[in-house]
């Protein structure tokens, strides 16, 4: 576009980039071809006869769908729990990542106007760095494994249960944002903290009113984005055993209780789309 | 002692801050906390009892020395590179079914803004117009709003075992997101330059291919490229329901307690979502 701009307006000439898009895209379209071919995906099968019939078969197996009262009120509990795993996940993941962040907040831990109160020394920068470099590696680690993942391995230590999906969505969430805050954090105008500093304030009172006053908007947006997310992370928790409405789905598709798997899934809709409006809603109130 | 804000400081606070609302979220906040808690039946003392102290430890010292023999790389192998063929073409897929959805979730293109000033309207042109826009909105959310996992478990139902089901799953829920995504793109276009453009004369398509691609493409294309790193890590877990890739191998060795194999494969991941990042980035800046 800017190329474009800056020629005459007479003979336009592209950009020398677009040959060079040709040639990747035609690039990315070969291996999405080698793909199809490999994955044993066939739109032939798929869309054919055979297909069609064992999809509609499927479709209407789910036909009309279940909505007992007995089975209403497993789903109704096993959506609290989807819920209250989802909270109280995000919110274990905003307490690890509080926990970290002095660590892994570049102009927290190491050496800059923030901490140019403080002594300085050899040993002390080495000592910041390494913190910094620690804390960074951690939330590498929490964020890179999925959380159901996690989730086995919660199994493993506190048993099968809601309590596992709870750990294993504030560790893997405590990564993720660990590191959006950390980034918000050190894009802080530095102006008010100096100000602060200059007027006599210690430390943790220029974190506090320096820093965080202005960062706590975006912190909170970012923490209510991320419960979106779990909301439908914690729906599926339960294929592995770690709670809330994802069991019963498991169980309903293996035991071929096709009739419920409709009500389910209207289930898993309604529940997020809940959450979804309360952040929004929360979102206009606080941030 | 902090002083106490002075009214026209504490005036200009946020209103939670200062008001009964304020109050109200607090004991809503609280509540939700408790509720949650007996919910999701926590139990922190379990986290320390003898038993999860020596399950971790089992864990931790059955991780070394993580699995590198030549047998296992060869049998991984080939999940590795399904994984790999599953993000890709599950994201190709998404596009294609995400574009032309966008198409018409955009109002811009089928009611609103500069293309639509010169049409002429009708009460039935008017609903004509709009039950396309609501209906493929609707539908966006739909496949959104449901998990990958709950798409690939049902695929999985309707087709059988196999990588096939999981590109589907892939294919239908970053369609999307990919759809809603782009539809907020094509909406969030200045229109300016199409006025520019529909002042000299240029056509309702002149308008489209001159005015409006070049200013979406780079987003829609750099936004796609996330969502294909995003869609590695989300190939590799398909395998928990049985829809192909490396997740099979994953839940199979921590249920099986042959951590040095989880540990290699979770390592194996890491690289390969690593790598994705890397090449996305290179695309990115060769294509937008």
């Amino acid at each position: 576009m800017a190329q474009a701009a800056t020629t005459s307006p007479v003979t336009v000439t592209r950009p020398r980039r677009a040959r060079w898009q040709y040639v990747v895209m035609l690039g990315l379209l070969v291996l999405g071809v080698w793909s199809y071919r490999d994955t044993g995906l066939s739109f032939g099968t798929l869309l054919g006869a055979e297909g069609r019939h064992q999809m509609a078969l499927f479709v209407r197996q789910m036909f009309p769908p279940d909505l007992s009262p007995g089975l209403l009120r497993q789903i109704a509990w096993g959506a609290l729990e989807t819920f209250a795993i989802s909270f109280l996940g995000t919110l274990l993941a905003v307490l690890l990542a509080a926990v970290l962040l002095g660590g892994a907040t570049r102009t927290l831990a190491a050496s800059s106007a923030f901490s140019e109160a403080g002594s300085h020394g050899l040993w002390r920068s080495l000592r910041q760095t390494l913190r910094y470099g620690l804390a960074r590696a951690l939330l590498n680690l929490f964020r890179s494994v999925p959380e159901l993942i996690w989730a086995l391995l919660f199994i493993l230590v506190v048993g099968l249960g809601p309590f596992a999906g709870v750990l294993a969505l504030g560790v893997h969430t405590a990564g993720v944002l660990g590191r959006l805050f950390a980034e918000v954090l050190e894009n802080v105008d530095r102006r008010p903290c100096e100000t602060l500093q200059a007027a006599g304030a210690n430390r943790m009172q220029v974190f506090l009113y320096g820093m965080l006053s202005q960062a706590l908007p975006e912190l909170v947006s970012f923490a209510l984005y991320r419960w979106e997310v779990n909301i439908r992370a914690a729906a599926i928790l339960g294929f592995v055993g770690a709670g809330g409405l994802g069991y019963y789905l498991f169980i309903a598709l293996n035991l071929f209780l096709h009739k419920q798997l409709l009500t389910l899934m209207a289930a898993m809709l309604v529940l997020v789309t809940l959450v979804d409006l309360c952040s929004a809603l929360l979102r206009r109130l606080l941030v | 002692m902090p002083l106490p804000p002075s009214p026209a400081v504490a005036a200009s606070y946020p209103e939670w801050q200062s008001s009964r609302t304020g109050r109200f979220l607090a004991l809503l906040f609280l509540f939700a906390v408790v509720a949650s808690w007996r919910l999701a039946e926590v139990r922190p003392l379990a986290l320390v009892q003898a038993e999860a102290l020596h399950n971790l430890f089992a864990f931790a010292s059955g991780m070394f020395p993580p699995a590198h023999s030549a047998e296992f790389l060869k049998t991984v192998a080939r999940p590795v590179m399904q994984t790999i063929q599953m993000a890709l073409l599950g994201t190709l897929l998404a596009a294609l079914l995400g574009i032309p959805l966008a198409l018409l979730a955009t109002n811009s293109l089928s009611f609103a803004g500069p293309l639509h000033d010169m049409a002429r309207r009708s009460p039935l042109a008017w609903v004509l117009t709009r039950l396309p826009y609501t209906c493929a909105r609707l539908l966006l959310n739909l496949l959104r709003s449901i998990p990958e996992l709950v798409w690939a478990l049902l695929f999985v139902r309707a087709l059988g075992l196999g990588a096939a089901p999981g590109v589907l799953a892939l294919a239908v829920s970053y369609g999307g997101m990919l759809g809603k995504v782009y539809a907020d793109i094509l909406e969030a276009v200045p229109s300016a330059p199409l006025e520019a453009l529909q002042s000299t004369g240029a056509s309702r398509l002149q308008l489209v291919l001159y005015g409006w691609l070049p200013q979406v493409w780079p987003n829609m294309l750099a936004y796609t490229l996330y969502r294909w790193e995003c869609a590695l890590r989300a190939a590799a877990l398909m395998g928990f329901v049985g829809a192909g890739g490396i997740g099979q191998q994953i839940e199979l060795s921590m249920r099986m307690f042959e951590y040095h194999e989880a540990v290699s494969l979770i390592a194996i991941i890491f690289a390969l979502s690593a790598l994705m990042e890397w090449l996305g980035d290179i695309l990115r800046r060769s294509l937008v």
